[in-house]
């Protein structure tokens, strides 16, 4: 195996297009593991920490562009981040432990594609997108088109993702993210959801984005779920219809960690504690 | 394959190393540098034996590449006392029993460390979640906690 740090996106693509398997480190939190257990044996790995600006969280239109080298720690320690994407940030911090969030990044739990991954429903709730750079230059791909499929994605070889744009966030809008894991902490979503949410002036629903996680191949859009709650004020009829919707659209596996009938359940309650959190920090409360 | 020449600064020491790309941050500190303090339990960042901070971030140092720490500030276990003048974690610990075994016991204090340098007055939820990453198959974990909460209101004390 070979190391290279280069020192620029376009160094890097091409160390990246000329190197049959390599493998790009950001954080390293799942390549390490891979490379220990022999599941990527690769002959280059392409560390981007050093390629100014991955390591940066920049205002832009209002939003913030994430470098793909930025931590988990380092989200939580962005103020203006943890104001306009609350959701985005505390479902990030779910990753593993201190040590872990240390390293850990929004693009790694993104290319690293398992349908469980916390911080992808929370960014897809988000409207986040993706910037990638390769060999053809630079595209943006809305986050929720990355992952293909569990441990694919849809980035072509010498690709990376250089960074992920969180658009601006509106006024009465906010956003949470909920897991259910059979632990307190250090554990793998059973099931994850990601709210987004605006308010209109009289406190109904003016838009929303509602996201399942590990219930499916890969992360989950439930438009029926937003539709439901839609033009509503978050009542309990409201919050039935979005659980019912999240219930109904989730496609769980049955194995140790929860039966299907128990994650279509757990989908409905996330969706709907995600919402009336979401909803209360649209209005500037406390949540 | 050629070896990778590393300049790094480990305890506040200018270091050069040479190592392998496959190596680890850990492998580099126990087998090339002799630093044996850092311990290996799992190898899979899940037990935090191997904890050490970066540029003052705590991390699983079997999570990062020795190569990674090119210019980088290191901090182990073994630049935790001052001399022979142990630092006041690791005087609770032993003061109060925190450990039994004692394989857990430098990753569990560098990460305590790390903590009460952010977070001087720390509560017992967050002293749990902070060490969550730091597994100890002996003490139940309550003396550690309660060595961790102590040392914490002592240096506020002293300061």
């Amino acid at each position: 195996m070979r190391f290279e740090s280069p020192r620029s996106v376009e160094e890097a693509v091409t160390a990246l297009a000329g190197q049959t398997g390599a493998h790009v480190l950001a954080g390293g939190t799942d390549l390490l593991v891979r490379l220990r257990a022999e599941m990527v044996e690769p002959e280059l790995v392409v560390d981007i920490k050093r390629i100014p600006g991955l390591r940066e969280i920049v205002a832009e239109d209002g939003g913030w562009r994430i470098g793909a080298a930025v931590s988990g720690a380092e989200l939580g320690e962005h103020e203006g981040l943890r104001r306009d994407w609350p959701g985005v940030v505390e479902a990030a911090e779910l990753i593993g432990s201190t040590q872990v969030q240390g390293r850990a990044t929004l693009a790694g739990n993104l290319c690293n594609a398992s349908p469980a991954a916390d911080s992808v429903p929370a960014m897809v709730a988000a409207g986040a997108v993706a910037r990638i750079v390769g060999p053809q230059g630079t595209r943006d791909l809305p986050v929720i088109d990355v992952p293909q499929g569990p441990g694919k994605t849809a980035l072509e070889r010498g690709e990376f993702i250089a960074s992920i744009l969180l658009p601006a966030r509106g006024s009465r809008s906010s956003d949470a993210y909920l897991r259910f894991i059979p632990r307190t902490e250090m554990d793998i979503a059973v099931v994850g959801c990601g709210v987004s949410l605006s308010l209109d002036e009289e406190g109904r629903v003016s838009a929303a984005r509602v996201v399942l996680g590990a219930v499916g191949p890969k992360v989950m859009l439930v438009e029926a779920a937003a539709e439901a709650i839609k033009r509503r004020v978050l009542d309990e009829a409201a919050l039935n219809d979005l659980a019912a919707a999240c219930s109904r659209a989730a496609t769980p596996i049955d194995d140790k960690r929860g039966t299907v009938d128990f994650r279509r359940h757990v989908a409905g309650v996330l969706a709907r504690r995600a919402a009336v959190i979401a909803e209360a920090r649209a209005k500037g409360e406390q949540a | 394959m050629s070896r990778i020449h590393v300049t790094t600064k480990i305890n506040g020491d200018e270091t050069e190393f040479l190592c392998d790309a496959e190596a680890t941050l850990l492998d580099v500190l126990r087998d090339e540098l002799g630093l044996t303090g850092t311990k290996e339990g799992c190898g899979t960042g899940d037990c935090g034996a191997c904890s050490v901070t970066v540029d003052g971030r705590l991390v699983c140092s079997c999570l990062m590449l020795g190569a990674e720490a090119e210019g980088r500030q290191i901090t182990t276990i073994e630049g935790m006392a001052e001399g022979e003048v142990l630092h006041p974690l690791q005087k609770k610990f032993i003061e109060m029993a925190a450990l039994q075994c004692g394989i857990c016991t430098p990753g569990i204090l560098v990460a305590a460390k790390s903590l009460l340098e952010r977070n001087p007055d720390p509560s017992e939820v967050e002293v749990r979640y902070w060490l969550a990453g730091n597994l100890c198959r002996c003490t139940g974990y309550d003396k550690i906690i309660r060595a961790v909460m102590d040392t914490a209101a002592d240096m506020r004390r002293a300061s």
